[in-house]
């Protein structure tokens, strides 16, 4: 496998740009913890409760755990359609 | 002895003790680093300033956890928290959330040009992109500009420690100091034989202590106070408290949403966040770790919850100076509730927790300089050798530089100069992650967007008063025409993004010179070269 020639095709499917159902995919996982974090005025509430943390508190640490699982979802999405597709 | 005078009472020996040990095994960390992972030699940039472009996805984890979580960060926002509620220090929950799809998004395509390129630091892929020495030059200096005082907020982390065991305050400002530049010099003098493998190795005793002590701080917490108790406390401080917030209201949401994405978005300009990302083994590895770098926020956001619980503890915090500092909460709070020897560890933590970033942003910094201005406009012909004789130099010269800064001027300035450093690093993502996905954008355009910004964030920072100082004294500001608070650096950012995109609209009309580009559409996408290849390469440059 070479490096120096950028036309090689033996290493043209690793460059290929991902299908686009992929990178719709990928993109919705990573976009929704944005979205979710954005919405300062819906969250910004005390009620309801949950162990004594109001709502404003723990909806964010909820979203701790739930972007670093959609961000390992994109991930997966984004190696299976690479190895699919004949790379690495 | 004039160490023992002061507000403090005294010494604590055991919590001294505990924390030279962890220093000691550190320092034995940072030399031995050298042989780690089979350098063959430091004699260039890659080695010495991106650990050979190696990493896999642990140590990548422990190097960026160590060092975008720093010191700073944890004292500084439970103190936010202590003293003002939410919306000055919980937004760093968000904001090291929504950070890490960035990072999964931008990262990879720049880790790929660098990679095929050969760059080091951001500067490097912009004069390639758009082949233009002076906008690089831009992005280098707003980088070692907004790194500097960064630096210098470590050894403020450092400093809040050492006065809460018994450290500092009265007597002779040489010896007060003497620990301080001790630990500097340890650091500079590691940093300089090693370079990036030093603070990657740190880091795992860094963040081993520190999410011992967190665990451990939270599990009492929930038993000695209860999080009812604490939220409850904070509620009743908040209330009474002008200008806190304990959850934002209407007129604060847009200042909590524009404070977490603008320093999203800034947080991985920063030539500490660069260096780390470029010095991973893969794309896949950069992936990963955008998925488990979240555990650190998970920290942070309990750390941030310690300022509340010192709040419900009644935490005092009046330094060794006798005057009440908010930054000591934290260290109070842990000499409150903990025996003396886990004290010791805490604030262990928290010391080392200094050292890796500092470590970091001045390799950071250094090859800023080396590669940007030394190479680019003084020794346009220097070897990898030569780059990297340089570069350990110039890492000496910005940690002690940032050490005078500490020692010379009011610790308020610093805390200034962060501000302003985060509005200024924001202003050059418009030419680097614009540029990751497209030549569109005109280079000239690009320059005259960023210096407006700058000039605009600045000055308005300038002109924000707070009860305790005249100017700086706020990164909010009312958004033009209207009476919204927002992050200044967000509006920066706007006023940045029109230039450059009306701008490049006129100079496109003019057919002004674009300059050529040095990369191709499939450097974006390369994956990592295979070891031998890379190795080759390496051994051809350092030999030819």
């Amino acid at each position: 496998m070479s490096v120096s020639d950028p036309r090689d095709t033996a290493r043209r499917p690793t460059r290929q740009p991902l299908p686009r159902s992929t990178v719709a995919l990928a993109g919705l996982l990573l976009v929704i913890p944005l979205v979710a974090l954005a919405i300062v005025p819906v969250y910004a509430r005390s009620n309801p409760h949950l162990w004594g943390f109001p709502f404003f508190y723990w909806y964010q640490f909820v979203w701790v755990f739930v972007t670093a699982a959609f961000t390992y979802g994109a991930y997966l999405v984004v190696r299976r359609a690479r190895r699919d597709s004949g790379g690495r | 002895m004039t160490l023992a005078s002061g507000a403090g009472g005294g010494v604590h020996s055991v919590e001294l003790g505990v924390v030279i040990f962890f220093f000691l095994i550190v320092t034995l960390g940072g030399f031995i680093a050298v042989r780690w992972k089979r350098a063959t030699s430091m004699k260039s940039l890659d080695e010495w300033g991106l650990g050979g472009r190696g990493f896999g996805t642990w140590v990548t984890w422990f190097l960026l956890g160590g060092d975008l979580y720093t010191a700073y960060t944890f004292v500084a926002v439970p103190a936010a928290m202590f003293a003002t509620g939410a919306v000055s220090g919980f937004f760093a929950v968000p904001y090291t959330i929504v950070v890490y799809p960035l990072i999964f998004i931008f990262m990879p395509r720049l880790w790929s040009v660098s990679q095929r390129r050969g760059y080091v630091t951001p500067a490097d892929f912009v004069r390639g992109r758009y082949d233009s020495r002076l906008l690089a030059l831009a992005v280098a200096l707003t980088g070692i500009v907004a790194t500097m005082p960064y630096i210098a907020l470590q050894l403020v982390g450092i400093q809040a420690v050492l006065d809460t065991m018994g450290i500092g305050g009265t007597g002779n400002a040489f010896v007060r100091d003497l620990p301080l530049i001790v630990a500097f010099a340890v650091l500079a003098a590691y940093t300089y034989t090693s370079g990036l493998r030093a603070p990657a190795l740190i880091a795992f005793v860094k963040d081993g202590l520190i999410y011992l002590v967190i665990v451990v701080a939270v599990v009492w917490i929930g038993v000695k106070i209860g999080y009812g108790g604490v939220f409850d406390a904070a509620q009743a401080k908040m209330a009474k408290t002008k200008g806190a917030t304990f959850i934002p209201a209407s007129s604060t949401y847009w200042a909590y949403g524009t404070l977490a994405f603008g320093s999203a978005l800034a947080l991985f300009m920063y030539p500490h966040s660069v260096t780390g990302v470029l010095s991973s083994r893969s794309r896949d590895v950069i992936r990963r770790n955008a998925a488990i770098l979240p555990t650190y926020s998970l920290m942070l956001g309990l750390l941030a919850l310690l300022g509340f619980a010192a709040i419900a503890e009644k935490t005092t915090v009046i330094g060794q100076d006798g005057k009440p500092n908010s930054q000591l909460v934290v260290p109070h709070l842990f000499q409150q509730i903990f025996p003396a020897w886990f004290a010791g560890v805490a604030f262990a933590a928290i010391a080392i927790g200094a050292l890796v970033p500092a470590a970091i942003m001045s390799i950071a910094a250094a090859n800023l300089f080396t590669r940007n201005i030394y190479r680019e406009f003084l020794v346009s012909d220097a070897s990898p050798e030569h780059e990297a004789r340089v570069a350990k130099i110039t890492s000496l010269v910005v940690k002690f530089g940032a050490l005078l800064f500490v020692l010379g001027m009011d610790r308020q300035n610093a805390i200034n100069l962060q501000l302003l450093g985060g509005v200024w690093i924001l202003q050059t993502i418009v030419a680097i992650v614009a540029g990751l996905y497209t030549r569109w954008l005109h280079r000239w355009a690009l320059l005259v967007g960023w210096a407006a910004a700058i000039v605009y964030g600045t000055t308005v920072a300038y002109h924000q008063a707070s009860a305790t100082t005249k100017h700086f004294g706020s990164s909010l500001a009312y958004f033009p025409f209207t009476h919204t608070k927002v992050y200044i650096a967000v509006t920066g950012l706007l006023l940045n993004l029109v230039i450059a995109i009306v701008g490049t609209v006129v100079l496109r009309l003019v057919n002004a010179p674009a300059g050529t580009d040095a990369t191709e559409s499939d450097d974006y996408y390369a994956e990592q070269p295979s070891a031998a290849v890379t190795r080759e390469a390496a051994t051809e440059i350092a030999g030819g």
